[in-house]
């Protein structure tokens, strides 16, 4: 029998690991493959996936231990999507064959991660999706379509991809869950530039991309099922992480103010105090639910937190800009750039206050957030639906 | 997958079982004894308050004595546990001197009755329910705003909050901090017509009144600016449960009532309203939490926390009892609903131990942000 898995046996795990590859002379990619086999990745999944099939909040034991000891990490924000999507994706629906193939190299950063959910046509609707997967006589499904606001869709090697495969059913009862390989020669990727002037995000167009039917996630038409997993996990990362006081996008302008006297004036003064508050008091909130998960008491409050931090973030930066008067007339830098990293605070107050508008558009609209608070949380009554029973094709779009 | 490292000084921001125990019996008492009907009953007779329901709450559930340890005749636990008592207080808007006697009062004589004295003797009447005190300021006196209100015992207090209901005042003076009996003659209590009619006001005459003085200047001022430091923190929690009714009452209000062949609460642009509201409740319990957290824990970021939680909270109860009336329609502007009591206590509460204006610029101090 195993022994039972406590924070006293995770612990004892994280040490035997830091003393056999020592990461002062290991090689990042070893230690970290040493990592995942010991069970040591993310210890709440399965054993010989990089887990112990342990409790989720032991993991906050093996950090700990291996952030004193400086040990290398797998640099979660390159591999976000794969992280914090496709691998609860993969957990909860792939077949077991599909967690061996991918889950490995996904937390080792050996394969960057895309998803290809949005399209042009499917925004807010994302269930109205219309990327046809076709099924050709030899089992492979034949994809064709188009998917936009898909970031590191040019250093991906697999993206986690939904597409219609039933256009007579209801629009989501057609839907099919596909793990698509961004090899493919019917894969095409096109920068994306934004009101930033960076493209952070890309088109994607796939014509007559292949797939293996063993790469389908889930049972054919339950796709949209799966993809609220997805979902999901896409919310709570994204409101989800630790802040210390002015952690946020009220550092820079707290610092501004403090540095540069001659830029005070009384309406800023007050507008700042109000924002510096209700900033806190979103950490705090953040907080309070990290409290709450760490006991198992899981609350509502992450589709809040993205709400709340989404308009913050556009009124301080908005704030930032109009502080800095005549070098808020100014901005860093035009250029195309194709940036790896979604950096929200970083660069110039004009780049912070462009980049926010996006908060309250990427991963799910505010509007669309304000709808599943009062409908899921608050028991609203639900808005008429006219598209509920009708089939995809025959749907105004 | 590195989390940073958890901070020591992190505040629980969470409701222990005993809280929630203590929520339970408050609830049920308030439910029992100060439905709304009640409670505007109330208002409108010479004095609102419900001795029974004083003495249920103070005595038999006794959270007058929660601020108070054992040695001096308390209950020995926390701001924790007063503001579970205050959020319940705040979603009913019963009228009793909990938040005055049992809370800014009790504060200022812990802050002084370290050891024996008079202060002491009093603390143990006030944590036992026998007899209430109020600290004899205008309501509207923030921890930042206290000073010496008389110069003695001669001399007038305009809208202190509770008063009619005090047997004992504790008044500030630049000698220091008096314990005057309210029945002494030489004390004039005149009621004022207030806008919150569920937390009386009266102004204060004093003509060279009896007191017994139970500290000098230096110490009386610290520990008013503490009472009132408590005041401000533990008054979030109930804005937190006055806005949590509220919230309630308009969702269950526009999901039963229907316009248009729809229940009202199926219109977007009313729901949005709500779910917006929902956010604001649920950020006023974090920073609630916090201050009363960072006040049983004496953190030296109490203060700061006080001034977050007061300078969001007010305006969270504000808006909340705003929304309700006006989601409430017609029946929202009746005097039998219960809209108004709330919409009334919110507001004053507003003003109530510093402006969210005052606390902001409390804020302000605290973090090096200064003014231009």
């Amino acid at each position: 029998m195993s022994p039972v898995v406590d924070a006293a046996e995770v612990r004892r795990r994280t040490r035997e690991l830091l003393a056999e590859h020592p990461p002062a002379a290991t090689a990042r990619a070893d230690f970290l493959a040493a990592r995942f086999d010991a069970g040591l990745a993310w210890v709440h999944y399965p054993v010989g996936l990089g887990g112990l099939d342990a409790p989720r909040s032991l993991q906050q034991v093996v950090d700990a231990e291996l952030a004193e000891a400086h040990a290398p990490d797998n640099d979660p924000r390159r591999i976000g999507i794969g992280l914090g999507m496709a691998a609860p994706t993969l957990l909860d629906f792939g077949a077991d064959e599909q967690k061996r193939r991918f889950l490995r190299p996904l937390w080792l950063g050996e394969e960057v991660w895309c998803q290809l959910f949005s399209e042009p046509g499917a925004g807010s609707d994302l269930a109205a999706l219309a990327t046809r997967a076709v099924r050709g006589e030899d089992g492979d499904w034949i994809v064709d379509g188009q998917k936009v606001w898909t970031s590191s869709a040019h250093v991906a090697r697999w993206a986690i991809l939904i597409a219609r495969t039933d256009p007579d059913l209801p629009k989501h009862r057609g839907i099919t869950y596909f793990v698509c390989d961004m090899t493919d020669p019917g894969v095409e990727v096109r920068p994306l530039r934004q009101i930033t002037g960076e493209a952070e995000f890309n088109e994607v167009f796939l014509t007559g991309v292949r797939i293996p039917d063993s790469r389908r996630l889930g049972p054919v038409g339950e796709g949209w099922k799966v993809a609220r997993t997805t979902l999901m996990n896409e919310r709570v990362s994204i409101g989800g992480s630790s802040r210390p006081r002015e952690g946020g996008m009220i550092g820079p302008v707290s610092r501004t103010w403090r540095e540069r006297p001659e830029l005070r004036t009384h309406d800023t003064h007050q507008r700042l105090l109000t924002l510096w508050v209700e900033a806190e008091v979103a950490r705090l909130t953040g907080e309070r639910l990290r409290q709450q998960l760490a006991v198992g008491q899981p609350g509502p409050e992450g589709s809040g937190l993205k709400l709340a931090f989404a308009r913050l973030n556009q009124e301080i930066s908005g704030l930032e800009v109009e502080l800095l008067g005549d070098e808020g007339l100014l901005y860093g830098d035009w250029s195309m750039r194709r940036p790896e990293l979604v950096d929200f605070t970083g660069r110039d107050a004009g780049y912070r206050y462009l980049r926010s508008k996006g908060n309250s558009i990427e991963g799910g609209t505010s509007e669309v957030l304000l709808n599943i608070v009062a409908e899921r949380v608050l028991g609203l009554p639900v808005e008429p639906r006219s598209d509920k029973d009708v089939a995809w094709k025959d749907l105004n779009r | 997958m590195t989390a940073p490292a958890r901070p020591t000084a992190t505040p629980d921001l969470l409701y222990s079982q005993d809280e929630e125990d203590l929520r339970s019996a408050v609830r049920a008492l308030l439910a029992d004894r100060a439905d709304a009907p009640t409670v505007i009953a109330a208002t409108e007779s010479a004095t609102p308050y419900d001795p029974r329901l004083w003495e249920a709450l103070a005595a038999d559930i006794g959270a007058a004595g929660l601020l108070v340890p054992e040695r001096f005749g308390g209950q020995g636990a926390s701001h924790r546990e007063a503001a579970v008592v205050l959020e319940e207080l705040g979603r009913s808007v019963a009228p009793a001197p909990y938040l005055t006697s049992s809370v800014v009062a009790t504060e200022t004589l812990l802050e002084l009755g370290r050891e024996d004295g008079p202060a002491v003797a009093l603390l143990g009447d006030l944590a036992s329910g026998r007899r209430t005190a109020v600290l004899a300021v205008p309501f509207g006196t923030g921890p930042a705003g206290a000073a010496g209100a008389t110069t003695s015992l001669e001399g007038a207090v305009r809208g202190v909050g509770e008063a009619a209901a005090a047997d004992v005042l504790l008044v500030p003076t630049d000698r220091g901090l008096y314990a005057v009996e309210a029945s002494d003659p030489a004390v004039t209590v005149e009621p004022l017509v207030p806008l919150d009619l569920t937390r009386p006001l009266a102004d204060l005459a004093l003509a060279g009144a009896a007191g017994t003085l139970l500290a000098g200047p230096d110490a009386s001022a610290a520990a008013v600016r503490r009472g009132l430091l408590a005041g401000a923190g533990l008054l979030a929690s109930e804005q937190l449960g006055l806005a949590e009714w509220c919230l309630t009452e308009t969702v269950r209000h526009t999901r039963e009532r229907h316009q248009f062949n729809r229940p009202l609460g199926s219109f977007q642009a009313l729901k949005h309203r709500m779910a917006q509201l929902w956010l604001e409740v649920v950020s006023a319990r974090a920073a609630a939490r916090n201050a009363a957290d960072s006040l049983a824990a004496d953190r030296p970021d109490a203060p700061l926390a006080v001034a977050v939680a007061q300078a969001y909270c007010s305006g969270v109860a504000v808006h909340a009892a705003e929304e309700c009336v006006q989601l409430h329609g017609g029946i929202g502007m009746t005097w039998e609903h219960p809209a108004h009591l709330y919409l009334k206590r919110a507001k004053a509460a507003s003003i109530a131990y510093g402006t969210a204006g005052s606390h902001r610029e409390a804020v302000a101090a605290l973090t090096e942000l200064p003014a231009p």
